[in-house]
């Protein structure tokens, strides 16, 4: 009787079924795929956000237009002067800021502008380049940090 | 005796790799993924003055000058000040709870002057900057403890509460390079 038993039980196989895995996992790789934000541009400027308490998240992001400020990066690993890029290039004369600007707000007119700038940069620089973003128009801003621990 | 055999064996492309596949591609995006959050100290810039749009006359008791060196040193309305008491001392600046003469009329009229040196570190600035918005958070949250029990950011967004502190505790920020 009892080898009876153990025949049935080596008989039957307890298995669980594997043929929906592929598609479990396909389902989360879609959903990183879709998620992944590969970074739009290429740094020009050396970029270390300072930190700071009292801050705020950006809800919006499809709003933010971003400005960097930070010294140049040059070829050997030096550093430059501090400039100004915005989207992939470095912007050189200040005072095209505001018409660069002003027709970004006009294809957005909730524009967001985040300043990302480095913590050593010099704040005549950002001085300037918020003139500029006032003659423009684009009163929003938000002065990207990380969040202090 | 060769036909049989193909029957047996059947025409099926072997899926179990598939699954690893897969896997190798999900951990890839798993590690490439940054899911980066945009942080920062949100300001609403005011309009350029011109001469058709001159600032509005303030009352030097609803002003608060502060300066800052590129040294991080702080003079508030003249008096040397260290960074840790700049919450407080703009806190009653701002709420004025013993109507000191000296101080703002009103929450709403002050006006916080945040003037630095032109080649001040924007670490200075942002840090100073942090306390005014420090200052601003607390008496928010206070005002909106005292009304409705809950935080300042714990209220609903675009909500009448929410709106109602906000202009209880309008931030008026002026930011200016000192001019040399």
């Amino acid at each position: 009787m009892a080898g009876h038993f153990k025949k049935k039980q080596a008989g039957s196989k307890q298995e669980v079924p594997t043929s929906a895995m592929p598609d479990v996992v396909f389902m989360l790789l879609f959903f990183f795929m879709v998620t992944t934000v590969l970074r739009e541009v290429t740094l020009q400027v050396k970029l270390d956000l300072t930190q700071a308490t009292h801050i705020e998240k950006i809800e919006e992001k499809r709003l933010v237009s971003y400005i960097y400020m930070g010294p140049e990066l040059l070829p050997g690993r030096e550093l430059g002067e501090d400039k100004v890029q915005i989207d992939d290039a470095i912007v050189e004369d200040i005072g095209s800021i505001r018409n660069i600007m002003y027709d970004k707000l006009l294809e957005e007119p909730k524009m967001i502008v985040s300043l990302r700038v480095d913590e050593d940069s010099e704040f005549s620089l950002l001085s300037s380049v918020t003139k500029e973003l006032q003659e423009a128009g684009t009163y929003r801003i938000n002065y990207s940090t990380k969040r202090e621990d | 005796m060769l036909l049989k055999k193909r029957k047996r064996d059947g025409g099926e492309i072997n899926g179990s790799s598939m699954a690893d596949i897969a896997f190798l591609l999900l951990i890839f995006f798993l590690v490439t993924t940054t899911i980066n959050v945009d942080t920062g100290i949100g300001m609403v810039l005011p309009p350029p003055v011109t001469d058709d749009n001159p600032p509005p006359p303030i009352r030097e008791r609803n002003q608060m000058n502060i300066l800052v060196n590129a040294q991080g040193l702080i003079l508030m309305d003249e008096q040397p000040t260290a960074i840790t008491e700049v919450r407080e001392k703009l806190k009653e600046f701002i709420d004025n709870p013993d109507n000191d003469e000296n101080l703002a009329v009103s929450p709403q009229a002050a006006i916080v002057s945040l003037k630095t040196q032109q080649e001040t570190p924007y670490r200075i600035y942002i840090d100073m900057l942090d306390e005014v918005m420090g200052a601003y958070q607390e008496l928010r949250d206070a005002a909106s403890r005292a009304n409705y029990g809950v935080e300042f950011r714990q209220l609903p967004p675009e909500s009448d509460q929410r709106d109602l502190i906000a202009e209880m505790y309008p931030k008026k920020i002026s930011i200016a390079a000192e001019e040399d």
